[in-house]
């Protein structure tokens, strides 16, 4: 019929991630949330079984949600909702296509399916988001097809530090590429473990092709704003708003935090009252098989 | 330098502000009322559209630039950004019932094409445009004129895309995912704020 219509592509793929920006996404784990979620203003929600904190206190396996499950959140909601396969779980990201989902996380929260590989995500249709904790993994992420990426803070914790080591390394080495001369690009890829042409593209743009959330350890709309000028652009928000004392209220200040991250009076109107945040973990306390951002490579 | 603002609330802002900056306008960011009057137009962003009536209503920005635009301010909303001007907003399935701009007699459908995976890239034809347009549809909505004062600029397969009334435009893509600037230029020129190209 149309000859030059065309799905799926990059463009659409990438495109989408760039309507997401000043926005924030919100972990859900029923319809009743993922509605709470829309109305207090949420760009997108991520479908799952257990929130992070979860998953940490419970242990076990942890892998894709069950899709019954995911189905009665895209029926609630009519902002793009994601759900989350494991590392290098190509099957898993398959069904979450078939469901069409609007994008997949393919997250280090859950147990890793493969030590070596990630999912080769231009084989799909729909866009992926990936973690990185800094430049090279960024770009090795994005040169496998993802179309978003996001920083690995320790989810589940409620505790923003890891979440901000990452965005500036990530950051921090795209201004230092930016200002590299062009004869050291190829050691430089060799370095981080890059694909050239990417590095190449940082240098001569300054930033990613795609765009960079903050994710993990983000609990209150000072963390958010925190994020957003250090210079992401949006962030995820997992068990920090449904593991408080009054979801919809710190849900909706979280929201108003990020549009408006620059104003502090505004960030101190939108703070007050918001009853008691989730309690957090000292990430230095918790043992090396717990790290999450350890997953992946 | 005549300046034109770029609703920043969330979406797709800075994409707007590059085309309008290579067209010489100074970009104005707006997140409050109170710059509203040193703009001479006012893009909307695609974006989350039940984000942005949440974040206009909560910033008190919904009532001003709903004035402006009954009294003939040059406003231009793409995908969320239409949505936004829409009088009528429907699911496929429900009505939404949102406090909104409801400045165009247009009905907007969201998700007309479908989630994610029906997103699509079309070239399309657009009335005051000679050669085709790279039509970036993303969870897309259709726009469907409720009166003789809603004239439609293109359609695909036979569903309007791109539709004007008056002082308002709505599209239905992302003409801010281009690195073309034909329909902006389009835009600010119809609304006096550009002079024709030879």
């Amino acid at each position: 019929m149309n000859k030059t219509r065309t799905e799926g592509t990059w463009e659409a793929k990438a495109g989408l991630a760039r309507m997401l920006k000043g926005g924030v996404i919100m972990d859900v784990v029923t319809p009743e949330q993922a509605e709470l979620a829309q109305t207090a203003g949420a760009v997108a929600v991520m479908a799952l079984e257990r929130v992070p904190a979860d998953i940490r206190s419970q242990g076990g396996v942890a892998r894709m949600s069950d899709p019954d499950m995911i189905k009665g959140i895209q029926q609630i909601v009519d902002i793009p909702v994601m759900a989350k396969c494991r590392i290098g779980h190509f099957v898993e990201a398959q069904i979450l296509e078939a469901m069409n989902i609007d994008y997949i996380d393919e997250s280090e929260v859950l147990t890793p399916a493969d030590e070596n590989n990630h999912v080769y995500k231009f084989d799909f249709k729909i866009p992926f988001v990936c973690g990185a904790t800094n430049l090279g993994e960024a770009l090795r992420r994005i040169g496998e097809g993802a179309a978003m990426i996001r920083t690995k803070g320790e989810a589940g914790t409620g505790n923003v530090v890891e979440a901000v080591r990452h965005a500036r390394s990530v950051l921090g080495s795209i201004r230092k590429l930016k200002v590299t001369p062009p004869e050291e690009l190829m050691t430089i890829a060799k370095e981080m473990g890059a694909p050239y042409d990417l590095v190449k593209y940082v240098h001569e743009n300054g930033c990613l092709p795609v765009v960079n959330f903050a994710a993990g350890g983000i609990a209150t709309p000072a963390d958010a704003a925190l994020m957003m000028q250090l210079g992401m652009d949006g962030v995820f928000v997992g068990s920090g708003i449904f593991k408080s004392g009054n979801p919809e209220k710190r849900a909706r200040a979280i929201v108003e935090a990020v549009s408006r991250f620059n104003d502090p009076a505004i960030l101190a109107e939108v703070s007050g009252n918001l009853g008691e945040a989730m309690v957090g973990i000292n990430i230095s306390t918790l043992p090396d098989e717990e790290r999450m951002a350890d997953r992946g490579w | 330098m005549q300046s034109v603002g770029v609703l920043a609330l969330q979406g797709g802002v800075a994409e707007h502000a590059t085309i309008l900056r290579e067209l010489n306008f100074n970009v104005i960011e707006i997140r409050t009322p109170d710059i509203l009057d040193s703009i001479s137009a006012l893009f909307l962003p695609g974006g989350e559209s039940t984000t942005l009536l949440f974040l206009m209503n909560r910033w008190g920005l919904t009532e001003p630039i709903k004035r402006m635009g009954e009294n003939g301010f040059p406003i231009f909303g793409t995908c969320a950004g239409a949505v936004l001007l829409s009088s009528h907003i429907s699911e496929m399935e429900h009505e939404i019932k949102q406090e909104s701009l409801r400045l165009a007699d247009v009905k907007a459908i969201r998700n007309y094409f479908g989630r994610q995976t029906g997103s699509f890239i079309e070239d399309i034809s657009i009335q005051g445009l000679e050669d085709t347009f790279r039509g970036v549809f993303i969870r897309a909505p259709l726009l469907q004129p409720l009166s003789e004062k809603v004239d439609i600029l293109s359609s695909v397969d036979d569903g309007p895309v791109l539709v004007r009334q008056d002082n308002l435009w709505l599209s239905s893509f992302h003409p801010e995912l281009t690195s073309d600037n034909r329909l902006h230029r389009l835009f600010l020129e119809r609304s006096g704020l550009l002079s024709r190209e030879e």
